[in-house]
């Protein structure tokens, strides 16, 4: 009998070593304890949220591939395969080599399923930036994804930081990585095949990482513990050479299958790839390559060192495929072979140290979890707006929403990152969506990544059900139809009923959201166990969204052009001040309700730009989000800074509270720019698809200029605004 | 008229060089493996921009003593023409084909983003394309880009007319305001004395398309195509 001391300190409950006993007809050795320790953290079983996310759509408008470690679409003959996934815990602890990883472990996950990596992009949040640590923090990630991603040769494209006292204590670091192939170039990560090899190929195996995924992942955290020697070291250089190796060896045909050596290292992909491939495997650890010495064999299978892969190959075939490997100076060697008996083998020098059914030990529990409405919310919800006073003066409010380092610009962030490497970035960070060009074809990409973690909280169905609305707007202001989905649902306790109502009313949103647009959930990740000993962080569902241009040419950016063009709202102005940025920063309130979503309105206003985008009408597009209106103005005045453009906003005339109207965040609205002679064709098309449509102004000058009927409410000049959006976030992260 | 571009373990915009020679130039190239050491029949090598043995050391230090070296350093001694972009830059300076070394750029952080450069010397092989004092809209990707020479060499570098190209604004003010990464002098490109020789931190490669959003960096390729063809018809 085990001690449960033991198997307590692996993550491991009474009830599942009793499923082990059960499993196994006997008491585990050491390495099996390890091995489902791993297996059924939460982190790679999902053992609490697998129930849920069975909701998620996994068809839609563009047909849809799922895989073991990642999924995607098919367009034309390209597969564009995508994932997103959390690396908070590490990064909380250890920033830079935390997010690093982070960035290689999802790039692996691309090209493992044969695709070369694109672009990646990240959903960042931190605690607010007056705190040390959290400074400290955000610096860290940049470097650790500039560090990674600049060195792999993957661009970083895009993302989004915000911040919030909800992540002091725990940061979230969520990375997206995109691919493409060929479609009959798609590989899955199973072994099959009885006598085909079981080949390890890439970095050695070191005792860093160890129990990563179930000690780390898979608690939240307490005071005063030392978790760094669980957080892994990265090297992009092997990374860079692990990628031209392993697309090449796929390309030889040779392969059966592939998997990355991520969360529970050798664990993970002996089982899974045996269990993916319904057969078994006998590996021996004594051909594993290493770089410490005297390493037990629970350690090599629970270690997560970096930038190691797990390979099943033709037999006979196993030299043309070590050749390619040790071309690029990295380790191959042949550890096992597939077996028909369902089972994973493991010997260390020829002793076996663990023998367990792989369906058994990759298929964790599933837990019916309890939850409940959190009672603070009925409070919270309630906005007496009666007694909040409108701003006296509009201008201060809109400078210092600007400067707010959740709305202002983060070039300081994405300078640090080589984001046109590969030659297809199209549309730069810093607007909408980013674009990149499929070489080869006239088509384009665009992606984005969304998530406000505010409203989530307040109302986390109709938050998820915003975070999959704002995406899609943001890819269709950029020129693309919004096409598939990956999900980073990042959460607190689990097994605290409040918590996991908040998961399951943000799945529910995603679900409904995505129906409502017919695109599917193709990937994705859960992080549950996101609390400081101070409090949990806000419900985050990030949403990574791909969206699909049929002609790159049309690609369209947040930016007034030219002079003298019609500036147009498509969407209503509702009175929706609950959950602002605005009660936030100016008010200092976290309260009301989220603002209203009517799903066919989002449709009728996303058909109507995405069109006049389409028929090449339409010179500027930027949805409005954290800031509401006035912020959206802005942006589109000054985020070229090389080309400012002010604008006079005369049309407006509304009958309700001025801060409302200037900073509320009504959903479904859209600030076009065009030609003045092609206004007339573009309420065509709003009238076609019966979306609210506005000519609210016009480009020009050096100031932007909003009026409500007769009453000057915005006045300030372009440098002014650029002065408080564009050096805040510098200022404060250097200051 | 054959273009090779290097792979070194770490080159991360090999790719992209291959693919405007061919695609956009539509002029034939093949990649070199830094282990192989037979240039025959190539008339330009590009050393291009990456991670070189992921840079852990200084930048360029090891891909220096790759085999491919050794045969570059003799075509190069014989006048073939050689362009290093950024890595591929830092690699020549390291092998001693071009003056001055790579400091960490000024603020300590990576940099990418556009700028302009002024074209200094539009009299060479690389940018004979170009105007005399010709702005250029290019941008800049490198953590190291902060040239530096001494006081002697930077004479002899003004002296022979070998500073090709400088950080400018975009109406080409060389001055300090316009410096991304404190490269001494504001440069951006330099030659060598002979003149087969260049080397930038900018990427002429991501701005030789228009949808990309800068053609730009194309005519320094179109420069050395009609270089190359001009020496053949003599």
């Amino acid at each position: 009998m085990v001690k449960p001391d033991v198997y307590h300190s692996l993550g491991l409950s009474d009830k599942e070593y009793q499923d082990i006993l059960r499993i196994l007809k006997r008491k585990p050795t050491n390495t099996e304890l390890a091995m489902f320790s791993v297996e059924w953290s939460e982190h790679c079983g999902y053992l609490c949220s697998r129930k849920w996310l069975k909701l998620l759509p996994k068809t839609g408008k563009y047909k849809t591939l799922i895989g073991e470690d990642s999924g995607g679409i098919i367009i034309d003959d390209l597969a564009i395969i995508f994932k997103m996934e959390s690396h908070n815990h590490p990064s909380q602890i250890e920033p830079k080599q935390g997010a690093a990883t982070g960035v290689g472990g999802i790039i692996r996950d691309i090209f493992t399923a044969g695709a070369r990596p694109i672009a990646s992009l990240n959903s960042l949040r931190f605690g607010p930036l007056s705190q040390a640590y959290n400074k400290y923090l955000l610096n860290g990630v940049v470097n650790g994804i500039q560090f990674y991603g600049n060195c792999v040769g993957v661009p970083t494209v895009g993302g989004e930081i915000y911040f919030d006292e909800s992540y002091s204590g725990n940061c979230l670091v969520n990375a997206m990585c995109i691919g493409i192939t060929k479609k009959e170039k798609l590989i899955r990560a199973r072994a099959y095949g009885r006598g085909n090899a079981i080949m390890y190929v890439g970095s050695s195996t070191g005792r860093d990482g160890i129990g990563g995924c179930s000690i780390l992942a898979s608690n939240e955290f307490k005071e005063g513990q030392d978790k760094r020697p669980t957080v892994q070291i990265g090297d992009p250089f092997t990374e860079k050479c692990l990628i031209e190796a392993t697309l090449e060896a796929i390309n030889t045909g040779y392969l059966v299958g592939i998997k990355d050596m991520g969360a529970a290292g050798l664990t993970c992909c002996t089982s899974e790839m045996a269990s993916a491939g319904n057969s078994g495997m006998d590996v021996e650890l004594g051909a594993v390559p290493r770089r410490e010495e005297n390493m037990e064999p629970w350690e090599i299978m629970m270690s997560e060192s970096q930038e190691r892969m797990l390979v099943c190959v033709k037999k006979g075939k196993e030299e043309q495929i070590k050749k390619i490997f040790l071309k690029w100076d990295l380790n191959a060697s042949v550890v096992g072979r597939v077996t028909d008996d369902g089972l994973v083998t493991i010997r260390d020098n020829g002793k076996i140290v663990a023998k367990i059914n792989a369906h058994a030990l990759t298929k964790a529990p599933i837990y019916d979890m309890p939850y409940s409405k959190p009672r603070y919310l009925r409070k919270l919800n309630k906005l007496e707006a009666s007694k909040i006073p409108d701003a006296k003066d509009h201008n201060k409010v809109l400078l210092k929403l600007l400067a707010t380092p959740s709305i202002a610009n983060k070039a300081w962030v994405y300078r640090q990152y080589d984001h046109m490497v590969q030659t297809n970035t199209v549309v730069l960070p810093g607007s909408d969506a980013a674009v990149l060009r499929l070489k080869g074809t006239d088509k384009g990409i665009a992606a984005t990544t969304d998530c406000n973690s505010r409203y989530c909280f307040l109302n986390p169905y109709r938050g998820a059900q915003i975070a999959v609305a704002e995406a899609a707007r943001n890819l269709v202001c950029s020129g693309a139809h919004p096409a598939a989905i990956t999900d980073c649902l990042n959460f607190g306790n689990p097994k605290k009923p409040e918590s996991f109502w908040q998961f399951k009313n943000c799945l529910e949103g995603i679900r409904d959201a995505c129906r409502s647009f017919n695109i599917a959930v193709v990937s994705g990740n859960v992080s549950f166990y996101n609390e400081s000993p101070k409090s949990a962080i806000n419900p985050t569902p990030a949403i990574g969204m791909i969206g699909i241009l049929n002609d790159i040419n049309k690609a369209c950016s947040q930016n007034f052009k030219h002079e003298d063009d019609a500036i147009i709202l498509l969407g209503y102005c509702r009175q929706d001040l609950g959950a602002t940025e605005y009660l936030k920063e100016i008010h200092h309130l976290t309260k009301g309700d989220v603002p209203q979503l009517d799903l066919k309105l989002e449709q009728a206003v996303q058909k109507t730009a995405l069109e006049a985008i389409e028929k090449g009408l339409v010179n500027s597009a930027h949805d409005c989000s954290e800031g509401g209106l006035a912020v959206a103005l802005a942006e589109c005045c000054i985020s070229n800074k090389d080309k400012m453009i002010g604008a006079n906003i005369n049309k407006l005339n509304y009958d309700m509270r001025l801060d409302a109207l200037l900073f509320g965040e009504s959903q479904s609205r859209i600030i076009l720019s065009c030609n003045q002679d092609s206004a007339g064709k573009l309420r065509k098309i709003a009238l076609e698809f019966k979306a609210p449509f506005y000519v609210i102004g016009k480009t020009g000058g050096r100031v932007l200029r909003i009026l409500n009927d007769t009453e000057e409410l915005i006045y300030l000049s372009l440098e002014d605004l650029y002065e408080k959006w564009g050096g805040s976030l510098q200022k404060k992260i250097e200051g | 008229m054959k273009f090779g571009v290097v792979v070194f373990p770490g080159s991360n915009c090999d790719q992209d060089c291959f693919y405007v020679i061919k695609d956009v130039l539509r002029k034939p190239v093949k990649y070199i493996w830094h282990k192989d050491t037979n240039l025959d029949g190539l008339d330009c090598i590009i050393l291009p921009g990456g991670f070189s043995y992921g840079d852990y050391l200084r930048t360029g230090s090891i891909a220096r003593f790759s085999p491919v070296m050794k045969p570059i350093t003799e075509f190069a001694k014989n006048g073939g023409t050689v362009i290093g972009i950024c890595n591929g830059f830092q690699i020549l300076l390291e092998a001693g084909l071009l003056p001055g070394v790579m400091l960490r750029n000024r603020d300590l952080n990576f940099i990418c983003r556009y700028v302009y450069i002024k074209t200094e010397n539009n009299r060479t092989r690389f940018t004979n394309l170009y105007n005399a004092g010709q702005i250029l809209k290019i941008p800049i990707a490198h953590n190291e880009g902060n040239y530096y020479i001494d006081p002697a060499g930077l004479k002899e570098l003004r002296d022979n007319n070998q500073i090709v190209f400088r950080y400018c604004s975009a109406t080409g003010e060389v001055i300090d305001q316009y410096n991304p990464n404190g490269a001494l002098d504001n440069i951006a490109g330099i030659i060598n004395r002979k003149g087969n020789v260049l080397g930038l931190m900018p990427h002429p490669e991501r701005s030789a398309e228009k949808e990309l959003g800068s053609e730009d960096g194309y005519f320094i390729f179109q420069s050395i195509i009609k270089w190359l063809n001009r020496k053949r018809t003599w």
